[in-house]
């Protein structure tokens, strides 16, 4: 063992480096521009304020910041109800179909985010895929409006984040054992008591993952909101890109990236108390 | 004990084309302690799996005190399982767990913590109530496994091979616990196991499968000195076989020419004619070792000594090639009892103490221990 040592501190040196400069200090830089006073030359300048926070509990960006956080939790909800029973079954199936649902729940990475996110504007437009064929069909006789919506901003963010919900799902229900639905089931529990009991306790780990992953991009990703959702149905990301980019406010923007960041942290540690709740600490 | 609790009636299971269960017909009787035993794949997993209700049968019925429970889903059967690796709950503490069973049936919280109290008292856990499944031994999870299960006394206890991930010791404190459990409570026990010690010494009857057939049902001694066919005889407990002719029948005694030599010998129970070939069994800690210059007995060579503490097992090779497996206890007056390898030796048995079995049982006459 002692001849790997050497290789084992430069591993570990390049993983605290790299967390050290592309984790924690911009995460240092973005918390210390929130405190900066705004600057029409160099973007950020002395003095240290608190002015940005005051700002964001302003009322319009207030209603920004709840509509963004209600369509992510719509997002996620969404992502949730499918992904979860998609999930279970998907541990469930023959060993082959798990590879062939698998890849197919990968494809899509394999094109960019907003190339598909286009694709779905395809779609719903007036002119789009769904409603010249519902009107072909003679279902319709004029287009539904379904671009510039809230619920076009929620079908895209779920479309492109449901793989983030199934994956973590996937596996909290492979490390589920057969073995414990049947004790619950010989213990006198039906379908519904032992899902409620014992399916749900021990996937909740997954469930606090996904929602992780489901919940705080989709109040970030503006692209989907830029294009799907007109000028109403902003996201958190809309305005702190808005502030970084066009109003050239970079302390409120950091302020507004610091309370992401902040909403993240709560959540993750919600995910650790979760998981040493049914004793997957002591496992691993 | 006498009374049937629970009674299969052509039981058939398929897995894909390949048949585990063929037609089987059972009786367990109550209270008993009843022990499936069987090879890996012979299907006794499979049977308590039925009994349980985890599985459906193909064909045949399960009546339990007179109740056709064929159809009746597991959390409506009156019979509670012990898993092979326990399935406690992690995410419940060990009263959790043992709580879940009462907790269904929407008892009394009062009552509840009651009976949860007293079944960890009688599995010695009491102090492990508020534990997690994880914090606890292996041998301390079978027992929380175990109080679970008796928790809602159910008349019959199924034991899916609980002890087989316990080391030895610790597996033979638990086949005392699990008797004096079984004698204290009154349950009917269905144990799975496949290993023939443990089935000897803790069931009132067992029954050897193989391929999804019963090959015999009986007491530990009958299973053990009675054996119903070469598989029973080989796969419960060690045996030595000798092919034998019958030279004559005279009365209750048969003539025998065994390998060569003349033995008189009991008749057995099943129809022998003269000249017909019969397999005389003899386990291993019937056999005799005498010396070389003996007037009787089988010449051979001793290939191999096994000292075992309380026995000395001996591997003797016979003149015609087939091997010999003697288990001796220690003479406490002799102390120079041993044998030396390559010394030579005579083999024999009292009379009396052998098993015989028919030829035509279709099992190949092979030699000794398989």
């Amino acid at each position: 063992m002692h001849e790997r040592q050497p290789f084992r501190s430069a591993v570990l040196l390049l993983v605290w480096s790299w967390l050290l400069l592309l984790v924690l200090l911009p995460n240092l830089l973005v918390i210390a521009a929130s405190f900066a006073t705004r600057d029409p030359q160099d973007f950020l300048s002395l003095p240290l304020t608190l002015e940005s926070y005051q700002r964001l509990i302003n009322p319009l960006y207030l209603s920004v910041f709840t509509h963004s956080l209600y369509m992510a939790a719509m997002t996620t909800l969404l992502c949730l109800l499918i992904g979860y029973p998609f999930a279970w079954a998907l541990s469930r199936v023959d060993k082959r179909w798990q590879t062939l649902l698998m890849i197919l729940l990968i494809v899509p990475f394999w094109t960019n985010s907003l190339v598909r996110t286009y694709a779905i504007k395809l779609l719903l437009a007036s002119n789009g895929l769904i409603n010249n064929l519902l009107q072909s069909l003679g279902v319709i006789d004029a287009p539904i409006t379904m671009l510039y919506t809230e619920g076009a901003v929620i079908a895209g963010l779920v479309y492109l984040l449901l793989p983030f919900m199934i994956l973590p799902l996937y596996t909290v229900f492979e490390d589920l054992r057969d073995d414990l639905l049947q004790a619950s089931h010989d213990l006198g529990a039906g379908r519904m008591a032992t899902f409620v009991r014992v399916v749900i306790p021990l996937t909740l780990p997954g469930v606090i993952a996904g929602v992780l992953l489901v919940l705080l991009p989709a109040m970030g990703m503006f692209y989907v909101a830029d294009v799907l959702g007109g000028a109403k149905n902003l996201l958190v990301g809309n305005v702190i890109k808005n502030q970084f980019l066009d109003a050239r406010d970079w302390p409120f923007g950091a302020a507004a990236s610091v309370l992401l960041t902040l909403a993240m942290a709560l959540l993750i540690l919600a995910h650790g108390l979760s998981r040493r709740r049914i004793g997957q600490e002591a496992v691993e | 004990m006498n009374q049937t609790l629970l009674s299969l009636r052509g039981i058939s299971k398929h897995y894909g084309g390949r048949a585990v269960l063929k037609a089987l017909d059972l009786d367990i009787l109550d209270g008993e302690f009843l022990t499936l035993l069987g090879p890996s794949g012979c299907g006794k997993t499979t049977l308590l799996r039925l009994l349980a209700g985890f599985e459906r049968p193909d064909s045949g019925t399960l009546t339990l005190s007179g109740q056709d429970i064929t159809r009746i889903p597991p959390e409506r059967r009156p019979l509670n399982t012990v898993f092979q690796q326990y399935a406690l709950f992690p995410h419940l503490t060990v009263a959790g767990n043992v709580a879940y069973g009462l907790r269904m049936e929407k008892r009394p919280e009062a009552e509840i913590r009651q009976r949860v109290t007293e079944a960890l008292a009688m599995v010695q856990l009491a102090e492990f109530a508020q534990r997690k499944p994880h914090q606890l031994s292996g041998g301390q999870q079978q027992r929380v496994a175990i109080a679970r299960a008796v928790i809602k006394r159910p008349k019959l206890l199924l034991l899916d091979e609980p002890l087989s991930a316990l080391d030895y010791k610790l597996r033979r404190q638990m086949q005392i616990e699990l008797k004096r459990l079984q004698r204290e409570l009154g349950i009917t026990f269905v144990f799975v196991t496949h290993d023939q010690e443990e089935a000897l010494s803790m069931s009132d009857r067992v029954v050897v499968l193989r391929d999804g057939e019963v090959q015999q049902l009986g007491t530990p001694r009958e299973v053990y000195e009675r054996p119903t066919n070469l598989f029973t005889a080989r796969f419960v407990g060690e045996t030595n076989l000798f092919p034998a002719t019958v030279k004559a029948i005279d009365g209750d005694r048969i003539a025998l020419d065994v390998r060569g030599l003349s033995r008189d010998l009991r008749k057995p129970a099943f129809q022998v004619s003269v000249g017909e070939q019969v397999n005389v069994l003899l386990r291993p800690e019937d056999i005799r070792v005498l010396a070389a210059d003996a007037d009787y007995g089988f010449p051979g060579t001793v290939i191999e000594r096994n000292y075992k503490g309380s026995t000395l097992d001996s591997l003797i090779r016979l003149e015609d090639g087939n091997e010999v497996l003697a288990s001796e206890f220690f003479d406490e007056d002799d102390p120079a009892f041993d044998y030396n390898l390559g010394e030579q030796v005579r083999v024999s048995w009292v009379d009396g103490w052998e098993w015989m079995l028919p030829t035509a049982n279709g099992d190949a006459a092979g030699p000794h221990n398989a």
